[in-house]
C-alpha cells in the first residue's frame, strides 16, 4: 500500500493497514522471554527487567516460568556440556514463533571458558540464534539494543514468498536434536544441520601490479 | 615451630603414625602436615576433638605425575688400569600419586589454616584414601568433586558420585594427562597451545 495514501487516509480518520503489519506489530510488541538464566549474564538480564532499565517498555516484562508460554529464549551465561541438553529441550518445548538471543561471550562462543573441559563452544551449535550480544557480561543497554534489533527483525518479516521466516516454512524443523552424554563428550558435539565450522579466510598482503611484473622478470 | 609441637602431640597420641611436615618456602610459610592414609581418620579425629580444629573450609586435589630425575654422580672406575672418578648420569623415576589437601581451621583457638595432606600410592589402581566426611561434614561435596575431577576414591564416603560432570563420563579432567575431546574445528583467535591444537585438527581433517 502506498505510504502517502495511507498517511492521507489517516488524516481523514481512516486507518488502513495490512495483515502482515498487524501480525508483525502484535508479535514484536509482546515478546515474552523464558524465565531462566545460566550465569552472571543473568544478573544483567534481571537488572534489565527492573525499574531503572525497564524492559516492560518493549512489551517484554512478562518472564514466563514455562517454555510453553514463552516466545523468546535469552541464553544468558555459560552453557556447560552438562546443561546443553536441558537448554535444547527447553527450546524444543517452546511454541512457534520462537526467537533466541545469545547473550554474552559464553553463550556466543564459550567465551573466557572456551577451552574448558565442560563448556559448550556456543549455543548456536544446537539451536538457531537470532541476535548475538557480545560482552562479558553485556550491559543492560546492550540487551535493550538486542531487543530493539529483534523487534526490527520481526517487523521486517514478510509472511509469504521465499523470504518468509523460519516458523512459516513447513519443511523447517521446530525441534532440534538433543545431545546425549557420552563417555568423553556430548554426542553429537554440534548439530550439522544448523552449524558448520566457518572456514577461516587467509589474508595475504596485496601486491601492486607494477612491482609484481618487475619482480617476475628478475626471477 | 608450632607445627612441630602439633606433630609431636599427634605422634604421642597415635603410636606408629607416619607424619611428615611439608615445608612451604614461600613468604606465607604455610607449612602443611602429610599423614599416611592408614592413619588419616585417626589423625583427623584427634585434630578435631583434642586440638579443636573444628572447621574444614576447603578440600582440594593435586595430581603428581610420575617424573624422571636425572642426577650426576661420581663413580670410581678402573680406566687403563688406574682408578679414576668418572661422572655418570643416573636416572630414577619417582612414581606418581594423587593428593588430597584439607584446609583446617580452629575457630575455637583462632588457629589455621592447617593444610592436611594425604597421598595415594599411585595414579592407576591404588587411588583409595579414607573419607574425612565423618569428621568434617563440609568435606562431603568437596570429596565428591575430587573424585570427579581427579579420580581419588574416598572409602567410607556416604554418597560418592560425580558432582560436576555427568554420570557415565569416564575421564578425570583435572589430571595432568587428561586428553580433551578434539573439538578445535573453529578457533578464530587462536594462539599458543590452542593454535597448535587447531592446526593439528585441521591437518587431521584434511587427511580424512
Amino acid at each position: 500500500m502506498d505510504e502517502n495514501l495511507k498517511a492521507e487516509l489517516s488524516k481523514q480518520g481512516i486507518f488502513a493497514t495490512t495483515l502482515q503489519e498487524l501480525y508483525n506489530w502484535g508479535r514484536k510488541s509482546s515478546i515474552w522471554p523464558l524465565n531462566f538464566g545460566l550465569a552472571c549474564c543473568a544478573i544483567e538480564m534481571i537488572a534489565t527487567t527492573m525499574a531503572r532499565y525497564d524492559l516492560a517498555r518493549f512489551g517484554a516484562e512478562v518472564f514466563r516460568p514455562s517454555p510453553r508460554q514463552a516466545d523468546l529464549m535469552i541464553v544468558a551465561g555459560t552453557v556447560t556440556k552438562k546443561m546443553a541438553p536441558q537448554v535444547v529441550r527447553l527450546y524444543n518445548q517452546m511454541p512457534e514463533p520462537k526467537y533466541v538471543i545469545s547473550m554474552g561471550a559464553c553463550a556466543i562462543s564459550g567465551g573466557p571458558f572456551k577451552q574448558g573441559y565442560n563448556v559448550l563452544k556456543g549455543i548456536d551449535r544446537f539451536i538457531p540464534v537470532d541476535i548475538y550480544i557480545p560482552g562479558c557480561p553485556p550491559r543492560p543497554e546492550a540487551l535493550l539494543d538486542a531487543f530493539m534489533a529483534l523487534q526490527k527483525k520481526i517487523d521486517g518479516q514478510v509472511l509469504t514468498g521465499e523470504d518468509r521466516p523460519r516458523h512459516l516454512v513447513k519443511s523447517e524443523p521446530s525441534e532440534y536434536i538433543i545431545p546425549e552424554f557420552g563417555p568423553h563428550d556430548i554426542q553429537p558435539t554440534h548439530n550439522p544441520g544448523i552449524w558448520q565450522a566457518p572456514s577461516l579466510v587467509q589474508i595475504t598482503p596485496a601486491v601492486q601490479a607494477g612491482t609484481d611484473g618487475t619482480r617476475n622478470t628478475e626471477v | 615451630m608450632e607445627l612441630e609441637i602439633l606433630k609431636s602431640e599427634i605422634e604421642a597420641a597415635i603410636p606408629d603414625c607416619r607424619l611428615e611436615i611439608v615445608p612451604n618456602p614461600a613468604p606465607s610459610a604455610q607449612h602443611s602436615l602429610r599423614v599416611a592414609p592408614e592413619h588419616g581418620l585417626a589423625v583427623a579425629f584427634f585434630l578435631r576433638d583434642s586440638c579443636q580444629f573444628d572447621f574444614c573450609t576447603n578440600v582440594t586435589g593435586v595430581d603428581w605425575p610420575a617424573k624422571e630425575l636425572t642426577e650426576k654422580i661420581k663413580v670410581k672406575q678402573l680406566v687403563d688400569g688406574e682408578e679414576k672418578e668418572v661422572d655418570q648420569v643416573r636416572k630414577t623415576t619417582v612414581p606418581g600419586s594423587l593428593e588430597a589437601v584439607y584446609h583446617l581451621y580452629s575457630v575455637e583457638r583462632g588457629l589455621g589454616p592447617l593444610p592436611l595432606r594425604m597421598r595415594t600410592t599411585d595414579r592407576e589402581s591404588g587411588v583409595h584414601l579414607p573419607s574425612l566426611t565423618s569428621v568434617w561434614r563440609s568435606a562431603e561435596f568437596q570429596e565428591r568433586e575430587i573424585y570427579d575431577l581427579y579420580g581419588i576414591v574416598f572409602d567410607g564416603h556416604p554418597d560418592l558420585r560425580r558432582i560436576l560432570m555427568w554420570d557415565g563420563f569416564e575421564d578425570h579432567p583435572m589430571r595432568r594427562d587428561y586428553v580433551e575431546p578434539d573439538d578445535y574445528e573453529y578457533e578464530p583467535t587462536a594462539h599458543d597451545e590452542v593454535l597448535a591444537r587447531a592446526k593439528e585438527h585441521a591437518a587431521k581433517a584434511n587427511t580424512v
